[in-house]
């Protein structure tokens, strides 16, 4: 069975397993793992709370980032960001 | 013996010990029992009162007892610094050498702030989280003439999460009292995509922001102070100028819990478990208060509320008897004021399961806050309330 990472046609280069944290922690583990990355860096963040799917998308077109999807996996959500500044 | 050791004098921790003071009272005094608080300064210190250092005319005086006068006399306390705690061997070294064994450790080390990782943070940038910092912060107040504050937020998780907010509401009632409020901009930024964490909470302030004319930034993490432009960048890319700068500093657990391996770095904070207060699936490890990973306040209500739990864990343990699962168990219980400024305040009080519906801000609640400032002495460290 493939993940939805494993699905993308660019590489994770970095998972953010943020399951069993709630808003904002997984938005908050986002943020760091930008801080610490290259630039073209994918990031997927794992998150169990449902409220990620909506706050990680509006931070990550403020911020200016690129959203490479989002998809609904076993009990949590995979939010996949590229680091594009 | 049984030896209860408690890392930290602060609420968590002095509730706790009391609390076994009184539930283990005949065990003690056998000498079946011994409950221990070690404490880095010996001083417990209400720091809820430091705002009002800034804003309330408080004196730094009256917002620190020594710690051996709130604990009963049956709980021994040691002041010094933890510096390892080896859970395998279950001892406790601290910087002078000593080595603590403990059949039961409860962690109540708090949180601290670590404003010199924000360059340009010590000369650009107040804050209120110490005496010193509120001193500070009362003295910039007193220079401020006119122009823009900005109030953000340097780092998640911190202490006392409505208190940014407060102190915007506060410093904006200021200005208007003094006649400055025409010639000041007042701006909040918020790292997350709302004025606060929790949604209730941010449908309650988000309309009093508006009302008072304070500007909210949404999805503003603070990345770099540049001094010579006086201003504060966000990660996010905008930038606002600032004639004086309120910043919440970054906060982190206790170093020598990373060191240990009990918390992971860089945040520090023990994964604790929500409703026994377990940590890392130890049975013989607890943690409270601010060290905690839980999705909670970081406030000393918490710790309020958690400190009971504790202590009815290791009283059964320790007695044999059956746990009492009602109170044995957290809830995610948190109750704590609001600040809303023009002497108005609010009061939020969750759980896990039920998220706050703060009332509409009053004059009842700014003067709750107040009696409960003036009275937390005789109360809450002795486990009175």
């Amino acid at each position: 069975m493939t993940t939805p990472t494993e699905q993308l046609i660019k590489p994770v280069n970095r998972i953010v397993d943020a399951r069993g944290s709630f808003c904002p922690g997984p938005l908050m583990e986002l943020i760091r793992a930008i801080r610490e990355s290259e630039v073209g860096t994918v990031i997927a963040v794992r998150s169990s709370d449902r409220g990620s799917r909506i706050d990680i998308p509006k931070w990550v077109e403020k911020a200016g980032h690129r959203l490479l999807g989002v998809s609904p996996a076993e009990g949590f959500d995979e939010i996949i960001v590229e680091k594009i500044h | 013996m049984d030896r209860v050791l408690i890392l930290g004098g602060g609420v968590g921790g002095t509730i706790v010990a009391n609390l076994l003071s009184r539930k283990l009272r005949r065990q003690i005094e056998d000498e079946g029992v011994e409950v221990t608080v070690v404490d880095q300064s010996g001083n417990h210190l209400y720091q809820p009162g430091f705002m009002y250092i800034a804003f309330g005319n408080e004196q730094e005086r009256n917002l620190s007892r020594p710690e051996r006068s709130l604990l009963d006399g049956r709980v021994k306390l040691i002041v010094g610094e933890a510096t390892r705690v080896d859970a395998d061997a279950r001892t406790v070294t601290l910087a002078d050498g000593q080595i603590l064994e403990y059949d039961e450790l409860v962690l109540a080390t708090g949180s601290r702030i670590a404003p010199e990782e924000v360059e340009h943070f010590d000369t650009e940038a107040q804050h209120f989280y110490t005496a010193d910092a509120a001193r500070r912060l009362r003295t910039a107040l007193d220079a401020f003439s006119g122009g823009s504050i900005v109030i953000a937020i340097a780092g998640m998780p911190y202490k006392c999460p409505p208190a940014p907010l407060e102190v915007s509401f506060l410093i904006e009632a200021e200005l208007r009292a003094r006649g400055l409020r025409d010639k000041s901009e007042v701006h909040f930024c918020s790292p997350i995509g709302r004025a606060f964490t929790i949604e209730s909470v941010s449908e309650m302030a988000t309309p009093v922001l508006e009302e008072k004319g304070i500007e909210l930034h949404t999805f503003f993490n603070v990345e770099h102070i540049d001094p010579e432009r006086k201003v504060v960048q966000s990660l996010e890319g905008e930038e606002l100028h600032y004639d004086l700068l309120v910043l919440v500093p970054p906060h982190h657990g206790a170093q020598f819990l990373i060191d240990s391996g009990l918390a992971p770095a860089p945040g520090g904070w023990l994964p604790t478990d929500h409703h026994t207060l377990l940590v890392g699936g130890r049975p013989n490890v607890y943690a409270l208060g601010d060290a905690t990973d839980l999705p909670l306040s970081k406030a000393g209500s918490t710790a309020h509320f958690e400190a009971p739990v504790v202590a009815a864990r290791i009283a059964a343990k320790l007695t044999g008897k059956p746990l009492d699962e009602k109170h044995g168990s957290y809830t995610g219980r948190v109750m704590c004021f609001f600040e809303i400024g023009d002497g108005k305040g609010t009061l939020l009080r969750f759980d896990y399961d039920h998220p706050p519906k703060p009332p509409k801000p009053n004059r009842v609640w700014h003067l709750g806050k107040m009696l409960f400032n003036k009275t937390y002495w005789h109360t809450v460290p002795r486990g009175r309330v």
